[in-house]
């Protein structure tokens, strides 16, 4: 299976970071895979968003036209990438900033309130470790073992980090296993 | 086997030109590649290397002169509008007959366009760019390890030829991650006996120049220089071929467009059309001959670029008048999708009944 993931929001919730976990993640995992994020004149608080694919086989073009999973950091990037996902696809939308309904009726929706999760975590900077962890319980594309070594890999001169965004990780899982996957 | 890392094309070619044993650095920022000269920056001190970043463009292709003609690995970088300041500085190199190496990461023309990914230019890369009858070496690569393998070739062919290579890439393959490796090198080791760093104790001084006010004198030196291309056509075209054995329909394609083209391309195969991708990797000398031979068979030629139409006239150059040569492209910064090449390539197909 090719995963063609869209990862949007506005910048400095992490979702760059989260991408590249994921293809860090896919990549240990011996899959092929590829980032590319949106570039342009952007400050802190503009929007970002990065497309990522991990597949079995060879990776043509990098650039997603219709992903097979969405995820809405904030309103702006659930109007904006919600219309272009495949029939049946997945959307997670971070619900603690996003209270609009999304009017298609033909995707596997997972609402995650990852603000409010990383604070109950004691740090609101993970918010967008919990959507990492989402991601991975809605569509297998790594395995979390993976994701967390991709963590520490990339962090491994911040091992006090560990802990706190593997909890994320987890707690981001159990929302989206909870909510019957 | 070296261990895989993720990296960002920018990057990716830094690491490479110092693995390369590029030693010197001359560029001034622009996007989509200033992560290339953010790299530079922080990576050459670690080697004992010289980074500078200089007041302009036309300084830094003149930093890169000197360096090269006192026999310096040395590379700079821009992006299209940076890239045609430097245009002046990469004659004088071209006549001089200095190696180094030249990336541009492309972007959305003319002008100052914008800063989404462009393949616009085509002609300024490989027709010359600058003043005067020479070539650049044009290599083009398609994916973030091709970058890393393609930057420590263009420092050899350039060493080889004494010639500037340029490295043609673009925002999409300059700014995505991918995993690279970086195989062990053995550096070639390439004596530069004509470099100006001192007698020696020779008698002679070695003269970097390019001009020759005596006309006859400067044929000469231009014959020379046409030898020298004709040794480069002959020797380092190099190209992929994917499927063109059987195909009614060649698509021809470089650099992140190639991969668009590669997905439409399978699509059309599954939905059984037999459809073919000849991949330019070096664009000067470009693979005419390859072109040519499967246009003994094929029907029809589509090109896909993100310009106008450039790459399009070597196509058809190769082809020449027996058969089609259609053409797709989007500019100002627009990436193709694989699914607008698909309704192309079925339209084309359709019309030739080449099913």
């Amino acid at each position: 299976m090719t995963h063609e993931i869209v990862m949007a929001g506005f910048g400095g919730q992490g979702v760059l970071l989260v991408g590249q976990l994921l293809a860090y993640a896919g990549m240990l995992e011996e899959k092929q895979v590829s980032w590319m994020p949106s570039y342009g004149p952007e400050m802190r608080g503009g929007t970002a968003n990065c497309s990522v694919i991990i597949s079995e086989e060879p990776i043509g073009a990098p650039i997603i036209a219709e992903p097979t999973a969405v995820v809405a950091m904030n309103l702006p990037s659930m109007d904006k990438f919600a219309p272009s996902i495949k029939t049946g696809g997945v959307l997670i939308i971070n619900s603690s900033l996003i209270s609009t309904e999304p009017n298609r009726k033909d995707l596997v929706i997972y609402k995650v309130p990852a603000n409010e999760i990383a604070n109950e975590i004691g740090n609101s900077k993970v918010a967008n470790m919990v959507i990492l962890g989402a991601v991975i319980a809605a569509t297998d594309a790594v395995t979390v073992d993976g994701a967390i070594k991709a963590f520490q890999k990339k962090f491994a001169s911040k091992p006090k980090m560990f802990t706190v965004n593997e909890q994320a990780i987890r707690r981001g899982m159990e929302c989206v296993i909870n909510a019957g996957k | 086997m070296a261990e895989k890392i993720l990296m960002k094309g920018n990057e990716a070619i830094g690491e490479a030109a110092v693995v390369a044993g590029c030693r010197h650095y001359f560029g001034y920022p622009i996007t989509p590649q200033s992560e290339l000269i953010e790299y530079m920056a922080k990576r050459l001190p670690q080697v004992d290397g010289v980074f500078l970043q200089a007041e302009s463009e036309v300084s830094a292709i003149n930093m890169v002169y000197g360096a090269a003609g006192a026999g310096a690995r040395v590379m700079t970088s821009s992006s299209s509008p940076g890239f045609s300041l430097k245009q002046e500085g990469i004659s004088y190199i071209a006549g001089a007959e200095l190696p180094c190496v030249l990336v541009n990461v492309q972007r959305g023309g003319p002008g100052l366009g914008s800063i989404q990914p462009g393949q616009a230019d085509y002609f300024q890369a490989t027709k010359g760019g600058g003043h005067g009858d020479y070539h650049n070496i044009v290599i083009a690569p398609n994916s973030v390890q091709e970058l890393v393998d393609m930057t420590i070739l263009s420092f050899d062919l350039a060493d080889q030829y004494r010639n500037p290579v340029v490295l043609l890439a673009d925002g999409a393959i300059g700014q995505m991650m991918e995993p690279v490796e970086f195989r062990e090198v053995t550096a070639k080791n390439i004596e530069k006996p004509w470099a100006s760093t001192g007698l020696h104790g020779r008698s002679e001084t070695n003269v970097i120049n390019s001009l020759f006010l005596k006309p006859d004198e400067c044929e000469k030196h231009n014959k020379h220089l046409q030898e020298k291309y004709a040794v480069i056509e002959k020797n380092e075209v190099r190209y992929e071929s994917i499927h063109v054995e059987d195909a009614d329909l060649v698509l021809v394609a470089y650099g992140i467009t190639s991969r668009i083209v590669f997905s439409a391309m399978e699509k059309a195969r599954k939905e059984g059309m037999k459809v073919g991708l000849i991949r330019p990797i070096s664009l000067w000398p470009f693979p005419y001959k390859p072109i040519e031979d499967a246009s003994a068979h094929a029907k029809a030629f589509l090109t896909v670029e993100m310009s106008a139409g450039q790459m399009v006239e070597d196509v058809r150059l190769a082809v020449g008048r027996t058969k089609p040569v259609y053409f797709y492209g989007r500019t100002g910064g627009m990436i193709p999708n694989s699914a607008e090449i698909y309704d192309q390539i079925v339209t084309i197909m359709q019309a030739k009944g080449g099913k």
